[in-house]
């Protein structure tokens, strides 16, 4: 139970992988489909969608335009209620916060609510190397945790797994790590369900400390929110001794009020609800109910990055509903796991990169040149997220990374190559003659990617330009 | 009113019988098209690769070619999708106020090809016959960053002896996106197979769309695959007529 996304290839050899994967292929277009159509359904069934848009867009830039003032808010609220609030700069030093926490109390395992910022810093694995089990208990993550597995989505990480996968998953792997499966587990959705939950109970009522991430942070009042659709995240909110909340700092909102916008944007944008089945608010500490001990951790890694970047931080409105996954061509093919990151599809496209930063890592680079720019995301984002138009900034940000390096020199001189030829009309007329008069190369170079499977037109023997001095401009 | 035909570098060089078509349709349209011959390219493939220092000189020369002009008319949704939502970005981030300034005030006059026949000509039936079993894939620059909506389709519908038929999951992309189809061969190829099947599906004889770049890849695929579907930009539909035949 230790992979990790370290060391995962660039985005077309992750592509190739999984691109020969048929099961994989019809899973995952199954899964797309039933998301996608279900979505635009619920959707079409709110006539000022689109006004919820922007507002949604309006409310998370606000928040974070003075995002400095919402954060210290948010940690006096939090204080004066009774959590201790932490701050951390990177992966490594989240991780150990919440392992000094475990620590403290002398836990030897947490249970964990979903979480993408406990995912993105690679939580699970750091507590493992302290001797800490960490039991992800969404259905899901539990699916890809007991399978050894890497989640692909962000809102079903086990996305990629069919109901015969999950059963012999379920039928092999859950008795080591604790109750196992019944003998006679079907693949009946039902049964599956069935066996997740008398698992997973026994570790509810075990457990003493609780790890969790949250929706949304209210600056005013000092209250978190977890969004779920299982009512495993209330089990952990509610039953454990101590609590941690890793929360990214993008993740605050000013007002309760703020909240009805993004809490009616996302059920219908993540799973085609009408409303989400469990939203938990807690706030601070209640004596006697729930958890005693709270803590929060406020994480950076790579977010006050991407806010400093003009086009691209606007991807910090981002409410990780996953409607831009379901709706993409090239997720619907190659599925989140070449995206080598807990955040794959569009979104992860321009989050890595922002978050990590360019010009340093091959696979984080080519994570920009995953997408057609067919702007299908753009058009679901409930908060209006232009993903291909920051895409085309990191592009434009990796080209100018890699000038005067030897990394690319080939296809930067086929562009400047090609900038010089299309400066004038002219260079472009001789081009075009000799183009078609010169026989097809044997070599094609790089446009053999193209050949392999497609056929490629010849260039004409008579351009569109020559035609018309001709005689198409004479009539 | 003055008005240009921007035919792309691409029909320029590889499908001029498209910027024929465009021409041959807008005149019989009592339209007296000029094509300014100093053109080249939007310098879209360089903006959308990240090449956007190379693509300035390209964007400087598209508006000193096209700017006197009155409305400019080109047979792709992509590079009027470029011009009009691009350039101006483009410039404004290499500094170049003016250019940026000057790129922002022609992006308006600029219409890809159904646009300009069905908002600035006003006109649905543009006295084509096609007998044809015809299905229409929405490109998607046209129908996301453009919009034009049902217009190649009313003026598809208008056409005599054309028989339109639904093409399935005709909104979904055909998986081209300019060098995205060779840094990304594979999963561009993976996601123009099911294109081409639907195609296929669809029981018609030509595949229709907007922009010949897409038409490419899913006809190079076609044909590669001996497909029985030809493919044909829409104003090579629209230009033809029944003394042509």
């Amino acid at each position: 139970m230790s992979r990790t996304f370290v060391g995962m290839p660039a985005f077309p050899e992750a592509a190739h992988r999984a691109l020969g994967n048929q099961q994989l292929r019809a899973n995952l277009g199954h899964a797309t489909s039933t998301i996608r159509e279900k979505r635009a359904k619920v959707v079409a069934e709110v006539p000022d969608w689109e006004d919820l848009r922007r507002a949604g867009a309006a409310i998370k830039d606000d928040a974070l335009l003075h995002l400095d003032e919402h954060l210290v808010r948010l940690e006096e609220q939090l204080t004066s209620r009774g959590v201790v609030v932490h701050w951390a700069r990177d992966a490594a030093e989240a991780c150990a916060l919440v392992a000094g926490v475990a620590r403290d109390h002398q836990v030897e395992e947490v249970v964990k609510v979903k979480s993408m910022a406990t995912g993105e810093i690679g939580l699970n694995e750091a507590l493992e190397r302290e001797g800490i089990a960490a039991w992800e208990t969404d259905l899901a993550e539990l699916i890809v945790q007991l399978g050894d597995d890497l989640p692909s989505h962000i809102l079903v990480p086990a996305i990629h797994r069919n109901r015969t996968e999950i059963r012999d998953i379920f039928a092999t792997a859950m008795g080591a790590a604790g109750r196992p499966a019944p003998a006679d587990l079907t693949d009946d959705p039902a049964r599956l369900a069935e066996a997740a939950r008398l698992h997973l109970r026994e570790k509810f009522l075990r457990a003493r400390m609780a790890v969790t991430g949250a929706n949304f942070a209210v600056a005013d009042s000092g209250t978190l929110v977890v969004v779920e659709s299982e009512g495993n995240g209330r089990m952990c909110l509610t039953l454990p001794e101590v609590l941690v909340a890793v929360v990214g700092i993008e993740k605050v909102v000013p007002t309760w009020r703020d909240l009805d916008v993004l809490l009616r944007l996302l059920p219908r944008s993540a799973t085609g609800e009408r409303m989400n089945p469990y939203t938990s608010t807690w706030t601070g500490i209640a004596p006697g109910d729930g958890p005693q001990e709270m803590h929060v951790v406020l994480l950076d890694n790579g977010r006050t990055r991407a806010l400093a970047d003009e086009v691209g931080r606007q991807a910090l409105r981002c409410i990780r509903c996953s409607a831009c996954l379901n709706v993409c061509p090239v997720y619907e093919r190659t599925g989140g796991h070449a995206y080598g990151s807990v955040y794959p599809g569009p979104i992860g496209a321009i989050l890595n990169p922002l978050l990590r930063g360019v010009g340093v890592d091959d696979q984080v680079d080519s994570l920009p040149y995953a997408s057609s720019l067919c702007g299908a995301c753009y058009e679901v984002c409930p908060v209006r997220i232009d993903i291909p138009e920051v895409l085309v900034e990191l592009r434009a940000q990796v080209v100018d990374a890699h000038r005067g390096r030897r990394h690319g020199a080939s296809e930067r001189l086929g562009m400047r190559t090609a900038a010089r030829v299309l400066r004038s009309g002219r260079r472009l007329a001789a081009v075009e003659w000799l183009g078609g008069r010169l026989p097809m190369p044997r070599r094609l170079g790089p446009l053999t990617a193209w050949t392999r499977e497609r056929d490629l037109p010849r260039p004409a023997r008579r351009s569109f330009r020559r035609w018309w001095r001709r005689e198409g401009g004479a009539r | 009113m003055r008005v240009a035909l921007l035919v792309t570098c691409l029909n320029d060089a590889l499908f001029p019988e498209t910027g024929r078509s465009v021409v041959r349709l807008l005149r019989r349209l009592g339209v007296e098209v000029e094509f300014p011959e100093a053109q080249t390219c939007c310098g879209q493939p360089m903006v959308n690769t990240g090449y956007l220092d190379e693509a300035v000189p390209l964007l400087r020369n598209f508006v000193d070619t096209f700017e006197g002009y009155d409305a400019v008319v080109t047979p792709s949704g992509s590079c009027a999708g470029s011009v009009r939502h691009q350039h101006r970005l483009v410039a404004h981030r290499a500094g170049e106020k003016l250019l940026s300034r000057r790129a922002e005030q022609l992006a308006p006059r600029v219409y890809e090809l159904s646009e300009f026949l069905v908002d600035v000509l006003g006109v649905e039936d543009v006295g084509a016959t096609f007998p044809h079993r015809v299905a229409y894939h929405p490109t998607c620059h046209s129908l996301r960053l453009l919009g034009v909506g049902d217009r190649p389709s009313r003026l598809l519908r208008a056409v005599r002896g054309l028989e339109l038929v639904d093409l399935p999951g005709a909104e979904e992309c055909c998986g081209f996106g300019g060098t995205f189809a060779l840094k990304n061969a594979e999963t561009s190829v993976a996601i123009g197979q099911d294109k081409a099947r639907n195609a296929v599906a669809s029981g018609a004889e030509y595949l229709v769309a907007g922009d010949r770049s897409c038409l490419m890849h899913i006809g190079g695929l076609l044909s590669r695959q001996r497909a029985p579907v030809g493919v044909l930009h829409l104003a090579d539909v629209l230009a033809s007529t029944e003394e042509q035949r």
